[in-house]
């Protein structure tokens, strides 16, 4: 991938490619002082090893025997059984295309990396987040490039008691992107569309929205942690038809990792891009330029909002409207609170 | 198989199509079934010598479909089964003037027939699920109601929305015949001959860069279970008919033990056109459209109507896999092998190391 088509990538997707972190070359401290393994095994190492679901070290179905007691040889055999499976076809995917295993091995790893030990992230409010069946997250969308709903499913996966996966929806421009697309479907996300939010919530999954959308991700940073606006409340009506609780939270942190000083609307216009962002780093140092700043995350899932008793006004735009409102005030107070909690953006 | 004593079961049924594999293993199936008194086998074709075995309980008749209409009456036929549909241009029969003609003017000529025939009661259309188009905005699972997006670019799937939109037109015009329209998703099998067993079959397969399709099939033998209801039963409507679950296209390549081989996607749909103009590649945009946006159906309506649930892709992929062997480049035993004599390899290497001091 040359530098130009990896910023295109990284700089418009909501589903940002994590190599831009893997490769910085910056290798974060760890709590505990260990090395990562050299595979793409699953890693059950790290802070909060307890928080890796479905990881047991020991492969299920591995080809050779393994002998007993010797971590190495433990995680280097689950590594190559991983590779095995993965090279015979040997897993599932749901009828979104949503690769679980891929997802728990590869991705969230990497980012659990990013969230843990370059943005120092807290999150709190877990509580809200149902254990079981549906919910829909909703969130304000920050940061040029789209980290922060990558950061919320890592989170959200490994924090919650329930370990549950976040069902992303993204903005078409994110499908119509090739190895985007891809690895868009593969860790859980869908196209934002109303058929396929209300599938996902009606099989009981936790949906995650950011209605501001391109308008949220691609605003200036003076502008930063001010809520745009909210379209035009699919996700309220996606919500009351299926009677799901809205979970509004509000991400603080992610504004300043990319802070976007100016949009280049010419060139966004040649790529067919939505913006074309200038940051102190990017473009003038290159592939240099998309390591995002390690700002200090503040992640809030705020009370539920039940929706279960408006299941018939799901056409009537005002009450989506004044739902869709609720919502965003709920966000853009919570958003207030955290700041005041963060007073330096770059702070411990 | 069917449930027996169905006062919906038909006296005289014809199948169109009977010289094609699909449709002289559905004549042939209706035949065997004892409830169903004749079974007619129409075809403008020259009867195939290789069908011509399955085809011994069906009456045969050489006839465009065209002049179908005196039939219908002379016979006192009940039910139609259609099934002559060409899914991809011949260039040694006419290629896409030809494939056209077969699909939509045979199609309008055989609804016009049906219309004026007075006894008949039950109509099977075959479609299939390019009637939902392929676009980036589509949603990840298409339901009956799902409307395309987009018309498509492929012959086959422009020729599916003509199709169905003639058989909505004759549905308004004779409510009284049960029309059932079936949307099936690729057949696959270990018999079947079809433009993506062939691709599947090679040991390098051309995909799209940076594409990962979400892929259906659906297993020859539940088509034909399908078919066989719809006639012998009352199903009115239109249904999607795919082995639930999903495999992705790099899945199946892997599974199958072939090896992809990506194609830039840039001018892609061009180079796919001009081979076709040129009478040579077997692939057109319907197939482009198909390894970019993959295609994914919801079988819900099917398994409610019918009680019958047909196989999974997954398993309807693996029949096909047992059954074409040849041209496998990567095998799950080769594979397991070579991660024992890796995994072997590490623990001599580690022991050899801790030995010394």
């Amino acid at each position: 991938m040359s530098g130009l088509d990896n910023g295109r990538a990284v700089a418009n997707g909501r589903y940002d490619v994590p190599l831009v972190v893997a490769g910085s070359g910056d290798e974060p401290a760890r709590r505990d002082g260990r090395h990562p393994a050299p595979e793409p095994a699953p890693d059950a190492q790290g802070g909060f090893g307890s928080a890796a679901p479905g990881q047991e070290p020991a492969p299920r179905d591995a080809a050779v025997p393994e002998r007993a007691g010797d971590v190495w040889d433990r995680r280097v055999a689950s590594g190559l059984a991983f590779l095995r499976r993965r090279l015979s076809g040997d897993y599932e995917v749901d009828e979104f295309g949503f690769d679980p295993e891929l997802t728990d091995a590869v991705v969230h790893p990497l980012l659990r990396l990013l969230y843990r030990d370059w943005f120092r992230t807290e999150v709190g409010g877990l509580e809200h987040v149902p254990a079981d069946g549906a919910g829909l997250i909703v969130g304000n969308h920050s940061g040029t490039v789209a980290l922060d709903a990558l950061v919320l499913s890592a989170v959200l996966h490994d924090r919650h008691p329930a370990h549950r996966y976040l069902r992303l929806l993204g903005a078409d421009l994110v499908f119509r992107m090739p190895v985007v697309s891809g690895i868009a479907r593969k860790t859980g996300g869908t196209v934002a569309c109303n058929p396929d939010a209300e599938r996902l919530l009606r099989s009981g999954e936790v949906v995650g929205v950011f209605p501001e959308g391109f308008k949220g991700v691609g605003k200036l940073y003076s502008e930063r942690y001010k809520l745009q606006r909210f379209g035009r409340g699919g996700f309220v009506s996606a919500a009351l038809r299926t009677g799901t609780p809205i979970v509004p939270v509000a991400i603080v942190g992610g504004e300043e990792i990319y802070p976007m000083l100016a949009d280049i609307k010419p060139l966004a216009r040649l790529l067919k891009l939505p913006y074309f962002p200038v940051t102190p780093t990017f473009p003038w140092l290159g592939p240099l330029g998309m390591v995002p700043l390690p700002s200090k995350w503040l992640i809030e899932f705020c009370p539920p909002i039940p929706t279960a008793h408006l299941t018939d006004s799901a056409d009537d735009p005002l009450v989506v409207f004044n739902l869709a409102d609720q919502v965003r005030e709920t966000i853009q107070q919570t958003l207030h609170r955290l700041l005041e909690r963060r007073p330096d953006p770059f702070g411990p | 198989m069917t449930p027996g004593g169905t006062p919906g079961a038909p006296g005289v049924v014809v199948v169109t199509g009977v010289n094609r594999y699909l449709g002289a293993h559905v004549a042939a199936r209706l035949a065997a079934d004892a409830r169903i008194e004749r079974v007619i086998g129409v075809d403008p074709a020259a009867p195939n010598p290789e069908l011509a075995g399955l085809l011994d309980g069906v009456e045969r008749v050489r006839l465009d479909l065209g002049s179908l209409g005196g039939l219908l009456v002379d016979l006192d036929v009940d039910t139609v089964v259609h099934l002559a549909l060409v899914t991809a241009p011949d260039p040694q029969q006419g290629g896409r003037s030809a494939m056209k003609e077969q699909n939509v003017i045979a199609t309008m000529q055989l609804l016009a027939a049906c219309q004026r025939a007075p006894g008949l009661r039950k109509l099977v259309v075959r479609s299939s699920t390019a009637a939902y188009g392929a676009s980036f905005r589509d949603p990840a699972v298409f339901t009956e109601e799902t409307e395309p997006r987009e018309v498509p670019r492929g012959g086959f799937g422009r020729d599916i929305l003509d199709i169905e939109g003639y058989v909505r037109g004759f549905r308004r015009r004779r409510p009284d015949v049960t029309a059932t329209v079936l949307r099936f998703a690729p057949f696959i099998g270990s018999t079947a001959d079809t433009t993506l067993t062939t691709y599947f079959s090679q040991p390098f397969v051309p995909t799209v860069f940076g594409r990962d399709p979400r892929l259906q099939f659906v297993h020859f033998d539940d088509a034909l279970e399908v078919l066989h209801r719809s006639v012998a039963e009352e199903h009115p409507g239109t249904f999607n008919v795919a082995g639930p679950g999903v495999l992705s296209l790099s899945q199946a390549i892997r599974r199958a033990g072939r090896v992809g081989v990506p194609v830039l996607e840039p001018g892609l749909s061009g180079a796919v056109a001009l081979a076709r103009n040129l009478g040579f590649g077997r692939y057109g945009l319907d197939q482009v459209d198909l390894f970019v946006h993959g295609r994914v159906v919801d079988t819900s309506a099917l398994e409610r109507e019918y009680g019958f649930t047909p196989r999974s892709t997954v398993a309807a992929f693996d029949d096909f896999i047992r059954a074409h062997q040849g041209g496998v480049v990567l095998t799950r035993e080769r594979l397991a092998a070579a991660e024992r004599a890796v995994l072997d390899g590490i623990r001599q290497v580690r022991a050899a190391v801790r030995e010394q001091p």
